[in-house]
């Protein structure tokens, strides 16, 4: 080959640029590891951001985020799990996923790494062991650490409650003290003392429910009325046995109180309301009180139009028994990500009671019981006695592999009715009933 | 009867001027009317959250760019004691942030959206039109066997929904490897988009005579060549409105991009409804984001709207 | 016949050696046809073609595309006769069908109007036209999600905008939130959106009626009212039929737009087909059972277009 000037000039850029790109190739992957960590799109995602930097300080590990807000994030998710997509080596997905995610492979089981680290999970609370580790539920194996321990609770204005003039007016009508009602009973009546009531020149509402459509919305809402008045998803001596259970006439009654708490309590034109509409609705000084996850309230309290001495807490209310819709998520490693040892290290980091302390103060919820049986915690917050009382009463929906499909199911049932007018209580009940064994058929898990 | 071309009865060729003052009236009233939602929506970029969630709606309020802030940065609430001790704000939004009690965390992710909107919109525009002003000119000029059968057949495949092609395309494109991809999308938004450029290029390419091309290729010009500097030309009116057709659908396209990205490849329409505040929707950021995304095919359109007339005269209807 | 070779052929056989020019030259236009066409052929059997022949494979497994492990069992025609037979997706179909009737009425008359009116010509028209092509530039996700702002009863502009007009409280309604009403929400944004896009095409079609013909109508006397209904009616009406066909193939196959605006509620009062084929087969992730009613739906809108297109080319050429 004739070596001429025009190609000696060519090789050697090429050459140069060969190496270079080499070099900086090796020194990349040398230095910058990077995690990347999903979940939903919300306050304590933020927290856990501004918390994650003491990991990539003591770690070297660099961590980037995807956040997606909660209406899309299990779509999204699940389609990015069930692709095999190496988008996320760390994620805190949401408790009903266990199922699904140990089964299909998606996570990573922990047990192994948990006992070479010495992270015992009786450091953390038992319902969110069981809520959001274990599959199958009540079982030695664990796919997730505890990470953000929630639940529903309600807000309430305090300063309308406190109003001299109010507070006589209802003390008239109802012969006690205007208050944090305790049971269903006693906040229909608040609810309905301060439907359509003119307060400040505005009119105002009662309550603010959850009816979303699309995801899980009404579900989550419903569940804390039915939990209260004796819903049951099964039989606890026969699994997956539902006639009796979930249409039992306590539940019947419940999903027609809820109903009735729809139609006459609350601010027109919510008809797919979850958590957003929710805190709108309350920052806007639309209700009285609002229904909504423990994890906004850090935020509520801050807030400059209803924080403060404004707003206050309490537990989801009673009837015959007690129980309120749990929330909160694991953190998993996703066993396609390829940064697997380094995801284990956020893991290993994140158990540490130091940082738990340190989440828990920064706007997350820990589950840790150093931080939640902490003498002082009780008084930390406005709402942390509400939120320990609520965690000792936690129920959740099924956590199933096909968990989708039963929630789907309910959603349709419970919005058809409640929202859109469509048969009766039993009729809903029922229909879900009839949902949920074919579910359990194609399953496998009847006959 | 009447002066050559110019009727003194109201005629339908030249209409009088009260007709024109009444058609004026009632255009201009409907254009109005239309364009309010979206002028509210452009107001609402400038409200802060709490003005944009007050009830009743407010139409006079004090203006703030913390909507435009929030659009580009995350943010992360923080104790005013913390916030204190922080050295002085380095820019404006920092300062509007550091005001409602809480820190910039980092910036967010509508700029990279943003950006593979551009990329996957014009790329697939260039391919499809690309394509489809080749299949068009062999249509018009060549005898293809079952000619119209294949026209309608190329048309039918904009029958189906995107749902239901979404489900193979996704598992498809799981296999390649092609799941949340620029070029997945491209190649996607071209397969689209190629069945109406096809038809309407067609039309266009229909109405220029073969008479060029074909004293052209008399004088020594091959067929390709012929293409190359005769009729592409002529056709640059139906080649630009189809660009802008393709483009707009491209821009703007949802189902595909929700079901088939995800960090990678996503752009902006699954992007800009889910922009959360702190809990809610943060409607000033949602607004803003629309705003921005409206800019680019408005100031397109804009420029060629002259040509956007006669892309939909479909020379196949005029024929 | 003796034409002289122009200039240009002897420069361009002098340039390229001998052989590759036969080979040019040679290129027939048979090869041109299949390189013209060729690729727009395999783009869409790859894109479109083989995913749908995918799609009817799998409407006849019982496939899950969340277990892709799972074992997958052919099952004849029972997803075919589940989906006809299911009362749910009867009521997606009407619903769908009432969509489809009044945006398609809706912007046929509204946009013709306009295209009318701006046909006179005033002073100005066409700063108007292009601000009223404004919302259909749009995206229809986007459209979706802050409409649901603009139709919230206590923070959204709607309510108020109609109760100035009419007397109505504010907050006696509720668009979004009453059975009877949202199906009107959806088709009130859609036309919105799309009543310019009917407008262009109907101008265009306005547009291409010669003036002469007008002309001669004058000479015979004819009335305006005449001239419109002979003349001006029947010569658009291709282009009418032409936006219908869009318009009604665009909304059969409506998703976003409507999924952001209301998710298929109150209850199911706006799910459209769309959408149930989105929760069939990426929310429960019934693979086999979507795309039975994927195919379904395209059967419909391939006959019913087929049949339509027929008329628009008697229409045409009539």
């Amino acid at each position: 080959m004739k070596l001429t000037f025009r190609k000696l000039t060519g090789l050697t850029a090429l050459t140069t640029l060969a190496t270079a790109l080499a070099l900086t190739g090796t020194a990349a992957t040398a230095q910058d590891k990077t995690l990347t960590l999903c979940w939903a799109a919300w306050d304590p995602a933020n927290a856990l951001v501004e918390l994650s930097k003491d990991f990539t300080a003591k770690s070297g590990v660099k961590m980037k985020f995807e956040f997606v807000p909660w209406p899309n994030f299990a779509d999204r998710m699940l389609n990015e799990l069930n692709s095999k997509g190496k988008l996320c080596d760390l994620i805190i997905g949401d408790s009903q996923w266990i199922g699904g995610s140990a089964e299909s492979g998606h996570y990573v089981k922990l047990n192994d790494f948990f006992a070479k680290e010495g992270i015992k999970m009786t450091d953390f609370a038992p319902a969110t062991v069981t809520g959001y580790a274990e599959w199958p539920k009540n079982t030695p194996n664990y796919w997730a650490l505890p990470a953000m321990a929630d639940s529903v609770g309600w807000t309430y204005r305090r300063d309308w409650f406190a109003r001299p003039e109010l507070q006589a007016e209802f003390k008239k009508k109802h012969n006690r003290d205007l208050a944090p009602p305790k049971t269903w009973t006693e906040f229909k009546q608040v609810a309905e003392f301060f439907q359509g009531r003119m307060i400040d020149g505005k009119k105002v509402y009662g309550a603010y429910l959850f009816t979303e459509r699309g995801s899980e919305g009404i579900t989550m809402g419903v569940t804390n009325v039915l939990y209260p008045m004796g819903f049951k998803y099964q039989d606890p001596a026969k699994p997956y046995a539902m006639d009796g259970f979930v249409n039992s006439p306590d539940a019947v009654k419940a999903l027609e109180f809820y109903k009735a708490l729809y139609k006459g309590s609350t601010p027109p034109g919510l008809t797919n309301a979850y958590m957003g509409e929710g805190l709108d609705a309350f920052k806007s000084g639309q209700v009285a009180m609002m229904m909504n996850w423990f994890a906004f309230f850090p935020g509520l309290n801050k807030d400059p139009n209803v924080g403060g001495d404004k707003i206050g807490f309490f537990t989801n209310p009673s009837d015959k028994g007690k129980g309120v819709q749990l929330g909160g998520q694991g953190i998993s490693v996703v066993s396609y990500s390829a940064n697997r040892d380094a995801a284990l290290q956020y893991i290993k980091w994140f158990a540490n009671p130091e940082v738990q302390k340190k989440w828990q103060a920064i706007g997350g919820s820990s589950a840790a019981k150093s931080v939640l049986n902490d003498p002082a915690y009780p008084k930390s917050t406005p709402f942390a006695q509400p939120f320990l009382d609520s965690m000792g009463m936690v129920q959740d929906f099924w956590a199933e592999p096909s968990y989708a499909q039963l929630m789907l199911a309910m959603q349709k049932r419970v919005h058809d009715y409640v929202v859109a007018d469509k048969g009766t209580a039993k009729e809903a009940l029922d229909a879900l009933v009839v949902d949920w064994k074919k579910v359990f058929k194609d399953d496998g898990k009847i006959k | 009867m009447s002066r050559t071309g110019i009727s003194t009865a109201h005629s339908v060729v030249e209409p009088t001027a009260g007709t024109r003052g009444i058609a004026s009236a009632l255009v201009v009233l409907y254009a109005v009317i239309t364009l309010v939602p979206l002028l509210w929506i452009i107001l609402t970029g400038f409200k802060t959250p709490s003005d944009a969630i007050s009830y009743p709606p407010k139409v006079l309020f004090s203006p703030s760019i913390e909507g435009y802030c929030n659009l580009f940065t995350t943010r992360s609430r923080q104790t005013p004691e913390y916030i204190a001790s922080l050295p002085p704000a380095s820019g404006r939004c920092e300062q509007v942030a550091r005001d409602t009690g809480t820190v910039v965390a980092g910036t967010s992710n509508y700029i990279p959206r943003f950006i593979n909107s551009l990329i996957i919109a014009f790329g697939s525009t260039v391919l499809s039109v690309g394509f489809g002003v080749m299949a068009a000119y062999a249509f018009s000029r060549f005898k293809i066997p079952l000619k119209d059968d294949l026209l309608f057949f190329i048309l039918s495949t904009r029958m189906m929904p995107p749902i239901a092609v979404a489900i193979p395309i996704y598992l498809m494109y799981r296999e390649l490897g092609l799941s949340d991809t620029r070029l997945g999308m491209i190649l996607l938004y071209s397969a689209v988009n190629v069945s109406l450029a096809v038809w309407l290029l067609k039309g266009f390419i229909d109405e220029i005579p073969r008479e060029y091309e074909e004293a052209a290729m008399v004088d020594g010009y091959t067929r390709l060549q012929a293409f190359r500097k005769v009729v592409l030309p002529q056709a640059t009116t139906g080649i630009v409105a189809t660009a802008i057709f393709c483009l707009i659908f491209a821009w703007n396209e949802y189902a595909f991009a929700v079901l088939l990205t995800s960090g990678t490849a996503q752009t902006a329409p699954p992007f800009i409804p889910i922009i959360i505040g702190e809990g809610g929707q943060d409607w000033p950021a949602v607004a803003a984001g629309t705003t921005i995304f409206l800019v680019p095919i408005l100031v397109f359109t804009i420029l060629l709207r002259k040509h956007l007339l006669r892309g939909i005269t479909f020379g196949a209807v005029r024929k | 016949m003796n034409t002289p070779v122009t200039p240009l052929a002897q420069t361009a056989a002098a340039a390229t050696p001998a052989p590759l020019a036969t080979r040019l030259r040679g290129l027939s236009d048979r090869s041109v046809a299949w390189l013209f066409v060729g690729p727009t052929m395999l783009l869409l059997l790859a894109i479109n073609i083989f995913p749908l022949i995918w799609t009817i494979k799998l409407s006849f497994t019982n496939f899950r595309a969340n277990r892709p492990n799972a074992e997958v069992l052919g099952v004849g025609i029972d997803n075919y006769v589940s989906v006809l037979t299911d009362p749910d997706i009867w009521v997606a179909m009407q619903t769908t069908a009432h969509f489809l009737f009044w945006t398609i009425l809706l912007q046929v008359l509204l946009g013709f109007t306009l295209a009318w009116l701006i046909d006179r010509k005033f002073r100005g028209h066409g700063f108007w036209t292009t601000l009223i092509l404004i919302p259909m530039m749009l995206s229809p996700a986007v459209v979706g999600n802050f409409w649901a702002f603009l139709y919230q009863p206590q923070m959204g502009l709607f309510n108020y905008a109609v109760s100035a007009l009419t007397g109505i409280a504010p907050s006696s309604f509720s668009m979004l939130g009453s059975v009877r009403l949202a199906p009107w929400a959806i088709v009130i944004v859609d036309t919105w959106m799309w009543t310019p896009y009917v407008m262009l095409i109907c101008l265009a079609g306005l547009r291409s009626i010669p003036d002469y013909i007008y002309e001669a109508a004058e000479v015979d006397r004819a009335s305006p009212l005449r001239q419109f209904w002979s003349i001006t009616l029947p010569m658009v009406l291709p282009f009418v039929m032409l936006a219908v066909l869009f318009r009604g193939i665009e909304n059969f196959k409506m998703f976003d737009m409507v999924n952001l605006l209301t998710s298929g509620g109150p209850g199911s009062a706006t799910e459209l087909a769309s959408i149930t084929l989105k929760r069939e087969a990426f929310e429960k992730w019934r693979t086999g059972y979507s795309s039975a009613f994927a195919v379904i739906l395209f059967v419909a809108v391939f006959g019913m277009a087929n049949i339509y297109v027929k008329a628009l080319n008697a229409v045409k050429n009539r």
